[in-house]
Parts: C-alpha cells; structure tokens; sequence
C-alpha cells in the first residue's frame, strides 16, 4: 500500500530542462525577489513576469494549463490581505452601506491586487522549477550553492523516508477507520478530548518507531563507513548556455526594475 | 585478502541486562557460505551486528585477519558487508546510484573509480537499469537486490545477510537464491528459510537463546529431527 | 494529485505564508534571521548528537511532517491537527527541533509550494523557532514546578503545546504588520483568535504522544530535557518577540498611511482601546530615520541583533557539554 506523492518532475529534452541545476535554482530565487521588489501598481511589469513564466511552461512542455491549475492553491491566504481597499486611506471607489459607511480606496485595491498578483506568479515559478528539476537535483544544487552540508542531508534523508512514513501515518488512520463503528442509539465518537488523545498516541508511538528506524539506518550508515560526513557525486557541470542563461534572465530582471522604479 | 571469519567466546549483555550472546564460537572458512538458523530471540542479528564492530561485546573477533578493536573498524566494515534485514532501513539516499556510491565514496575513492564500482555492483546484482530510479518506489525483491549492491560496491571480503528472504514472494526469492549463488564470496546468512539453507549452504550453525548449539554440515543437521524439534526448526 | 489533495483537506489554516504578503525588507531581516538560527543549531547539535545528527533529524523531520497528516475530528467539519514544534523541542531539544523543523518547512515550501520561497525565512522564524522555543521552555518551566508527576506532564505539555502555535500565530501578524499587508488590529485578534483553536488540537496531540512515550521509553524525555541550549533559546525567543513590537510600533509611529493610528481612526472601539498607546508611540521611533520602513527593519534588526550577541555569548558557555556516544 503506497501513498504516492505526486512526482511533479515532468520529463523532458527542452533548453529549460538541460540548465544546470543551480542556475535553475538561482533564477527561481531572483524572479521571486524581482516580483517582490516591484513597487504596488506597476501592472506592466507583473504582466512582463507573467509572460516570462507563460514561455518557460510552454518551452519546456509542462504546460500553461497545469501551471494555472496549480497556483490556484495559494487563494486561500489571501484572506491575509482583503483589509487592504477598506483600510488604506486615498480616493475613494465607493462606499458600502455597512459598518457605519466601509469604504474602498483606490490604493487600497491597487495594493490588494498588487500583493495577490506577486503571490501568484511566485507561485508559479517555484511550480515550474520542481517540474522541471528531480528532487535530488534540487538537493544536490542547494549543497552545490554552500548551503551547509548537514542541513542538505537531513532534508535529503527526510525527503526519503517521507514516503515510509507517511504511509505509516495512512496505515493508522485506516485502522482507527475500521474501529471507529456506530451503533444506533449511541452516541460515537468519544469526546474531543479522547479523539485527541487517541491521536496524540498515533503520533507518540510512530515517533517512538521512527526512532527506533533512525537507530537501524545509523547502523546501516556504519555498516558502510559512515563517519558523520556526507559525501555525493558531482551531478551537473556548468556549461556555457547556463551562464547564458543566467545572464539574459538576469538583465531582464533588472531591466524591469529599472523601468519600475525610473518612472 | 583473508576471507575468514573468527570468532572466538563472545559475550555480550544488552543495557538493560538481558544476556544476548553466550560465550559464542564460530568460523567461516575462505569461500564458505554458512547458514545461521534458530529461533527468534536466538541472538542472530545480534551476532550480526559484532561482526563489523556495530555492537561490542566481550570474547573476540577476527574477521578478515584483522582483529576487532577501535582503531580499524573503517577498514573492518569496508572488508565486511552487512545487509540488514529491512532494505528501508538500508537504502537512504535520494537515488539507486548515491546509495551504492555511498560506500566507496566514504572510503575516500575518486569519483571515477566510485562510479565504475557502483554499475559494476549493480550489474552483479542484476539491477543495471535501477541506476538513476528512487528506492522509495521499488518492489521489496528490488531493494534487497540493491542492497546487496550498495555493499558489494565496497569491495567486501565476505557478505553478511539477516534474513535476505524474509518478505519476499517465491519468483524474488528464486532471483535472490540464485544471486547469492552465483556470488563467490565467503558468505554467512541469518535466516528461517530452511529450503534455501538446504540448497545453497555447506554448513549450518543453530543458535538459541545466544547460544551457538551445533555447528556443523547442512546434510546432516537437517536429517536429524530431533535437535530440529528442540529448536523450532522445520522444513518450511 | 493525490498529495495535494489529502494536503488541502486535512492541513490546517496554516502559517506559511506565501511569497508576496512580506515586504522585501521583512523578508529579507526574516531570513537573516533564519541563517543565523539554524547556523548555531547546527554547531549545537553537532556537540549534542554527534554521527547521529544527520540519521536521527532526518527521520524526526519525515516523521513530524507525516504526523501534520493526523488529524482528529473536533467539530462541524473542522480537525485538530499537529504543527508539531513544540513536541520536536520537547523530546529533541530546542535546537535539535530548530533543524528538525527547517528541514519540514523548507521542503514544504521547495516542493509543494506550502509557504514561500522569499517568505521561507520568517516561516521557519514562526512554525520553526518560535514555536519550538516556546514550547520547550514553558514546558520545562511547568514541569519545574510540578515536578515529575504524571499530571504534570499533562498540563505542562498542554500549555506548551498551546502558547507554542499563539505565539507563531503573533509573530506572523506582526510581520504582516510591519509589512504593511494587514493592519495590527485586525490581524492579531484575527490570527490570535483563530489559533486559540487550533492550538487546542495542537496541545491534545501533543499531549497524548507524550504520556505514551513517556510511559514506553520516558528514557527520550530526558534526552530531551537534558539537550542543553534553553537559555540561548530562552533569549531569542525573548529578543525576537520584543524586537518585532518594537517593528510594529516605530512603524506605526513614524506617520506611514497605513500605520495603527490610521487605520484605527477607522474601526471603532479598538482604537479607543489603543488611545494610551499613542500618546507613547511618537516617542518610540528612531530618531534620524525618516522612512518608515527603514525605521521599522532597523527596530527589528538591532533589537535582535543585540539579543542573539547574548545568546551566542550564553550559547558559548554551554557548549562545555559532554559529547554524548
């Protein structure tokens, strides 16, 4: 019984595909930071980053329909910023009849929108780049940029047994489904307090096995000469087209930077 | 290269008291492959686990001409090839080839020469094309193959197995019976797997309760049902 | 998609925020921050654990990740569910947790997009260090005090477990604050109240996977409490929390349109609750700096830059613990 997390990573042959890993990693990183840093209401320069994420989707086959799909999940927190066109103060939109008279300024809806639009597209740049680079890829890439090595291992560990362990954790839940029968008449379910702690004692005793599992492979660690120092083979060189790359996206970015904030 | 296997009045007492190991002898001569049976709780794993300096215990062990003691267990468990008995436990690296890399990576081995060693002990093994796969979406008859290959990658004088049939269905234990074959190393597996004990080991060790009770060759153990009987043991 | 699914039903409103809702300079002091934190963690638990460090976080971490799957129904449709900062603290120590949950967050955020990438420094401040600082160190300060009886245990880890999530829930208002995305005082009460809720979940949850564990193998618990590093922790969950009103209100203070003060005029009773303050605020900024946002990230950065000098200083002297096997 396996709980299969979707592998995001999509196969392919596409110019996108063949960049090293870092470079991809690096370029995901400086489209979230220029989105971030362009000021509120600069719509063109949102729509340009749009386009851009638009041509890598379709460049390397992943798709503009699977992207939107899924950068539909972030919706949610934008509760977080729905203040915004009731309490910045500017020209006023319109007035509603609530409240004692909420209104709805026009920075506000700019900042909302603003924020929302950022969120998105940053989004959907951190979707293409799992689509398009293997997970171990990505590790390899963050140990490769001097994130410290420890750190890369045991994310690198964690990603690996996730799976395990979460079917651990599917296993317990359908267990405690089939016991948790209805009779008639009764009232099920227990109390919230028991229902919590029943699963307080699901997580206490899985944590106990992961323990337990973490002995087993530190043994198996020794057992080929473990020394508490990670090594991996090198998995990408640098090639020309990434410094290419690199270098175009880079001026792109800041190109829109500058027409951001010079106008 | 010694190939051997000496060990000599182990002893060995769990923290919280419980005698694991009694004054336990064995050999395993240059070639061998040597079947330890018995009971669970009998101490196998446990004496599995004093073969590469996991577990220390009192008495002594020799293994590859070297004798056991702080100073060389680098080279001891390079010389020693422990599978466990949970492929899970064994396989965690994100990708087939950082795991069988992992090894002679450790032991310090350029990269060139790791990765020649890495697909030639997948090739042994007969998982050639699992090289770039994820372990986490293999069958259980697969792990155990690739794991038997992220040992072999060290170069091992002898292989150590607990339990490597446990688990599987009869067509992966066929594929593994036949790879321990066709492997010609000196070999010493922990197993309740009486059949293939029949078939693939010369001689045969029963432990019970930390205890080694006899030793001796397979043929003749096993015709004697009643030291069977008294160990639980039967033709499964 | 059967991730995403089983994530979008059983996760709880959660605090990851996503990239966009922190201004470029929060998030930016957020990962500084972060760098610091988990740079020390890992010369910590390098002493405390020793080969054991790499094997034992990683599968803690895959462990506190699958276990924010188990949930609990609590009524109408909702679940309880488990952050799990706080039990990673009490069982792992503080800093053992840090890395523990850097690990959860970061990979959340890397690959199912759970959180930011630029925001990913404050959510491992909030769900990574402030929840797991929190809940170590008022559990071990209950515990203190009630000593090692079994109701003690209880009550300790369900007010750890609780003020751990109130207090990641603050810490993300207030960056949202700062960063201009959602007035104080209307996400504080808002994130407040809300994770008074879920904090009930957290605390049940908690709670139960420590009776059992302490019934079962109580030799962990001490590991736990013995894993060094408190007062470190103690100072820059301090320092942090401090530094971040600090933020807040020379923000607010420094006349920017969308300051407390303004937003206040807007919205009632509250500002009428918050009069007192602004009497004191025109004070609370920093003198020479004119920008308001500048103002309120050198509140930030020099309040916890000055607090994190003391705790590495604190830090330094435990590190004279013995290595453990």
């Amino acid at each position: 019984m396996n709980l299969h997390f979707d592998d995001q990573y999509q196969q392919g042959n596409s110019v996108v595909h063949q960049l090293d890993p870092r470079i991809k990693v690096i370029l995901t990183l400086l489209f979230v930071l220029t989105a971030s840093l362009t000021p509120f209401g600069d719509f063109g320069i949102f729509a340009a980053l749009f386009a851009f994420v638009m041509l890598v989707a379709l460049n390397t086959g992943v798709g503009v329909g699977y992207v939107l799909r899924r950068s539909v999940v972030a919706l949610p927190f934008a509760l977080a910023a729905i203040t915004l066109p009731f309490t910045v103060p500017g020209e006023i939109l319109a007035t509603l009849p609530i409240f004692g008279g909420l209104t709805i300024s026009l920075p506000g809806v700019i900042r909302f929108v603003t924020i929302l639009l950022k969120s998105w597209i940053s989004l959907q740049m951190a979707i293409l780049l799992v689509a398009v680079t293997p997970v171990a890829d990505i590790l390899w890439a963050l140990r490769a940029l001097h994130l410290p090595q420890p750190l890369v291992a045991i994310v690198s560990f964690m990603y690996r047994y996730l799976f395990v362990l979460s079917d651990e954790v599917l296993r317990l839940l359908r267990a405690r489904a089939a016991r948790s029968g209805t009779r008639a008449g009764l009232r099920s379910g227990g109390s919230i307090v028991w229902r919590g702690q029943v699963a307080g004692r699901m997580a206490g005793s899985l944590m106990l096995r992961s323990f337990e599992r973490s002995e087993r492979i530190y043994n198996a660690m020794l057992a080929r000469g473990y020394t508490g120092q990670i090594s991996t083979l090198i998995r990408s060189h640098l090639r020309p087209i990434d410094f290419i790359a690199l270098f175009t996206t880079l001026t792109f970015f800041c190109t829109l930077l500058f027409l951001a904030y010079l106008t | 290269m010694h190939h051997k296997i000496e060990v000599h009045d182990l002893s060995f007492n769990y923290p919280d008291g419980r005698q694991a190991l009694r004054s336990v002898t064995l050999c395993v001569e240059p070639g061998e492959k040597i079947a330890l049976v018995g009971p669970n709780g009998a101490g196998k794993s446990t004496l599995l686990l004093h073969l590469n300096g996991i577990l220390r215990g009192v008495g002594s062990v020799c293994v590859a001409g070297m004798d056991l003691n702080e100073g060389n267990l680098g080279k001891i468990r390079a010389a020693v090839g422990l599978v466990f008995q949970n492929p899970d436990d064994q396989l965690f690296s994100p990708t087939v080839l950082d795991d069988v890399a992992f090894g002679p990576l450790n032991m310090g081995l350029p990269e060139a020469t790791v990765r020649i060693k890495t697909e030639a002990a997948l090739a042994a093994v007969g998982m050639a094309d699992y090289i770039n796969r994820n372990s986490h979406h293999l069958s259980i008859g697969e792990k155990k193959r690739i794991a038997i290959a992220t040992v072999l990658s060290m170069d091992p004088e002898i292989l150590v197995l607990d339990e490597p049939t446990a688990g599987l269905d009869p067509r992966a234990r066929r594929n593994l019976i036949t790879l321990l074959r066709q492997l010609d190393m000196t070999m010493l597996v922990s197993t309740h797997d009486m059949r293939m004990v029949a078939e693939l080991f010369d001689r045969t060790a029963i432990m019970e309760d930390g205890r080694i009770v006899a030793v001796g060759a397979t043929e003749d153990l096993l015709a004697d049902q009643q030291l069977l009987d008294q160990h639980g043991l039967e033709m499964v | 998609m059967y991730y995403h699914l089983l994530l979008n039903v059983l996760k709880p409103p959660a605090l990851h925020i996503p990239d966009g809702f922190l201004s470029t300079p929060v998030a930016i002091v957020g990962w500084v921050l972060a760098i610091l934190i988990i740079s020390f963690a890992l010369r910590q638990t390098r002493d405390q654990l020793g080969e054991r460090q790499i094997p034992l976080l990683g599968i803690m971490a895959a462990f506190i990740f699958a276990a924010q799957a188990i949930n609990f129904p609590v009524a109408g449709g909702t679940s309880g569910h488990l952050l799990g900062g706080a039990l990673a603290a009490i069982v792992l120590g503080p800093w053992a947790a840090v890395l523990v949950m850097t690990a959860v967050i970061g990979l959340q955020g890397l690959l199912f997009q759970d959180g930011g990438l630029l925001a990913m420094g404050w959510n491992i401040m909030n769900m990574g260090v402030l929840t797991a600082f929190t809940g170590y160190l008022v559990y071990n300060l209950i515990k203190r005090v009630t000593g090692q009886s079994s109701t003690g245990l209880i009550i300790a880890g369900i007010v750890g477990a609780w003020l751990s999530v109130e207090v990641g829930a603050i810490a993300t208002a207030l960056q949202l604050a700062v960063s201009g995305t959602s007035p104080l005082n209307i996400s504080l009460p808002a994130m407040v109240g809300v994770h008074a809720l879920i904090g009930i979940g957290e605390a049940l949850i908690t709670v139960g996977a420590l009776t059992l564990i302490a019934s079962t193998r109580a030799d962990l618990l001490e590991q736990g409490r013995k894993a060094g590093g408190a007062l470190s922790a103690a100072w820059v969950t301090g320092g942090l929390l401090i530094a971040l009103i600090v933020a807040v209100f020379s923000f607010a203070a420094s006349g920017s349109p969308d300051g407390l003060e303004r937003v206040a005029d807007n919205n009632g009773f509250l500002s009428r609750a918050l009069d007192p303050f602004y009497t004191i605020l025109p004070d609370y900024t920093i003198p020479f700096v004119a920008n308001e946002t500048l103002s309120g990230i050198l509140a930030v950065v020099l309040g916890t830059l000055l607090v994190f000098g003391i705790a590495i200083l604190v830090g330094r002297g435990l590190r004279r613990m013995p290595k453990s096997a």
